[in-house]
């Protein structure tokens, strides 16, 4: 892979197929996640008769879910202040009204990458909706494998080979450096 | 103490603190990339790229930055977008 290289209103780059294949193969298996966390959604008569969705009301338990669908107030333990029963209420109402629209965009952004990065490999062009969409979705996948690599600020760019994360550390690195430079491209500073 | 029977209406109701009781934080995560938080910052608010920049600064130095305030429906909607790009926000009351 290139550099995404801005030229006017959009940027591009070049992946090669097996590139391609690792990137669309971990969008895909986030836009999975998603969708089967949208399946859960309450179906109840309000929903029918009025089409307004709810969402669940209690945050999903998979960690990786978890960071992509955040609470709308700190009830985590390692807060500072432990969290009100106003706060875990409210947290509650919000979640149920505004998650399924999270999970429209998130597989949206998952929807627009996988349309437009060729399976076999070779030129991407992106207009700047679809590149602010791609950099949504690298930092979607790049959060999930954050997530599960436990990945902290003193992350070492590499492990000792026995280490069973050390292959995936590979890759979250080089999404990494994907998105800077997309973010770099599109932010109009070379 | 008195109170008067006619008072005038406030010029501006903008400022009260029942309208403006509410604040977006964002919080320090070691994933997020600093160019992208500060890429997000610009697009989502508006603000400037040095404005951008010191409140993506604050988030990764002192591990969190109030990025906006206002009205409780307003800040609902920015904790949501902040969402949507994949930061990690929550709302509060303004202390």
């Amino acid at each position: 892979m290139i550099p995404w290289e801005r030229v006017g209103d959009s940027v591009s780059t070049k992946i090669d197929r097996q590139e391609a294949a690792v990137l669309r193969g971990l969008v895909g298996q986030i836009d999975d996640i998603l969708q089967a966390r949208a399946g859960e959604a309450p179906q109840d008569e309000l929903t029918e008769l009025t089409g307004m969705r709810t969402g669940p009301s209690t945050a999903p338990a998979d960690p990786i879910l978890s960071r992509l669908l955040p609470d709308f107030h700190r009830l985590d333990d390692d807060a500072d202040v432990p969290a009100s029963k106003e706060d875990r209420d409210s947290a509650a109402a919000l979640r149920s009204l505004h998650e399924p629209e999270l999970l429209d965009h998130k597989t949206g952004v998952a929807g627009v990458l996988l349309d437009t990065c060729p399976p076999g490999g070779g030129l991407v062009k992106l207009s700047a909706e679809q590149a602010d969409a791609w950099a949504s979705a690298l930092n979607d996948v790049r959060l999930a494998l954050g997530t599960t690599l436990g990945v902290t600020e003193e992350m070492p760019d590499d492990l000792p080979d026995d280490d069973p994360r050390a292959p995936h550390l590979g890759v979250y690195h080089w999404l990494t450096w994907m998105q800077e430079s997309l973010v770099t491209a599109l932010s109009g500073d070379e | 103490m008195a109170t008067p029977v006619e008072r005038a209406e406030p010029v501006t109701t903008e400022f009260t603190a029942e309208d403006k009781p509410w604040q977006t934080i964002v919080w320090n995560d070691p994933v997020n990339l600093m160019s992208y938080v500060t890429y997000v910052f610009q697009k989502l608010f508006g603000y400037s790229r040095e404005q951008a920049t010191k409140l993506m600064l604050d988030v990764h130095h002192k591990g969190r930055a109030i990025v906006s305030s206002g009205s409780k429906e307003k800040v609902e909607v920015d904790v949501a977008r902040l969402h949507a790009a994949g930061l990690w926000a929550t709302m509060q009351h303004e202390s």
